[in-house]
């Protein structure tokens, strides 16, 4: 017999606590893009796992589609993350602070 | 609970994504220089292929392997290696005070709180589809996912095409030089 889908699940919910500790605690946008990664990943294994335990092929297809989003995501992020480079010499978020009051 | 034995192959595949997953997601977060967070963000999704092996999602594995390991990390180093960035990042510093106990706190609450519905819920499981045909084993999955995808998920696919075709023009626009700062620099 198949492993529960509720392992899966807490695997899921630990890499979604995961990236979303780096990305409240890390300063590099670079880095905040990989955490970001992880979680839209966790997403995907909820989506997978789900899509096995109903039987349903909705779950695999709305896979498909955050995969396309993530990867358009990352290409724009990533370019304004070289534009900011540019500008400031630096990846770190703290330096982008122009709007402070 | 009630006394289940899973077979033990499918309780080795699980500890081998699950270990490669959270590994994988520490040394993201962990790491000091972004090429080795890099290489360990493609160790959690080698585990997350593997669970989706795991899953009977064929397809979405080997998607998984080439857009984002072939394509989405080697996107992460080429701007790593182009911006030279990947030395001196300073993970210790913390401007914020208190925003890592904060942070820490949050995070422990959601996952917690995720972990608990998990365990108080119970679904429908085996019940033959919510919507339409069953879930085949194996390689009819994709036929089944590409019919999904190419009929009652058309038009959100043709959005996607779309979302591709705006993303590559912004990138292009957003990471091109000013054409006036160019001349200005030609004149120096």
């Amino acid at each position: 017999m198949n492993v529960p889908a509720a392992w899966y699940l807490v695997v899921a919910a630990l890499l979604f606590g995961v990236g979303a500790f780096g990305l409240l605690t890390r300063r590099s946008a670079l880095i905040m893009f990989m955490c970001i990664e992880l979680m839209l990943n966790a997403a995907n294994l909820t989506f997978v796992t789900f899509s096995r335990t109903l039987g349903d092929i909705a779950g695999q297809a709305s896979v498909f589609f955050v995969m396309v989003v993530a990867a358009a995501e990352v290409t724009v992020g990533l370019g304004i993350v070289v534009a900011v480079f540019r500008r400031k010499s630096s990846t770190s978020v703290d330096d982008m602070s122009e709007l402070k009051g | 609970m009630i006394a289940v034995t899973y077979s033990v192959p499918s309780i080795l595949v699980f500890a081998t994504s699950a270990l490669l997953i959270l590994v994988g997601a520490l040394g993201v977060i962990t790491l000091k220089n972004p090429v080795h967070a890099a290489l360990s963000l493609i160790m959690t999704l080698f585990g997350v292929a593997v669970a989706f092996v795991a899953q009977s999602a064929d397809f979405l594995a080997a998607v998984q392997i080439i857009v984002y390991a072939g394509a989405i990390v080697v996107l992460f180093l080429f701007v790593i290696m182009f911006l030279g960035v990947d030395r001196n990042m300073h993970v210790g510093v913390e401007p914020l005070v208190g925003q890592r106990p904060f942070a820490a706190a949050g995070v422990v609450i959601t996952v917690g709180g995720l972990i608990a519905l998990f365990a108080s819920s119970h679904w429908v499981t085996a019940a033959a589809s919510v919507s339409g045909k069953a879930l085949a084993k194996g390689s009819g999955n994709v036929k089944q996912l590409g019919t999904a995808i190419f009929t009652t998920y058309l038009f959100a696919f043709e959005a996607t095409a779309a979302l591709l075709i705006i993303a590559v023009v912004g990138a292009v626009l957003l990471a091109r030089r000013e054409r006036a700062t160019l001349s200005e620099e030609e004149v120096e």
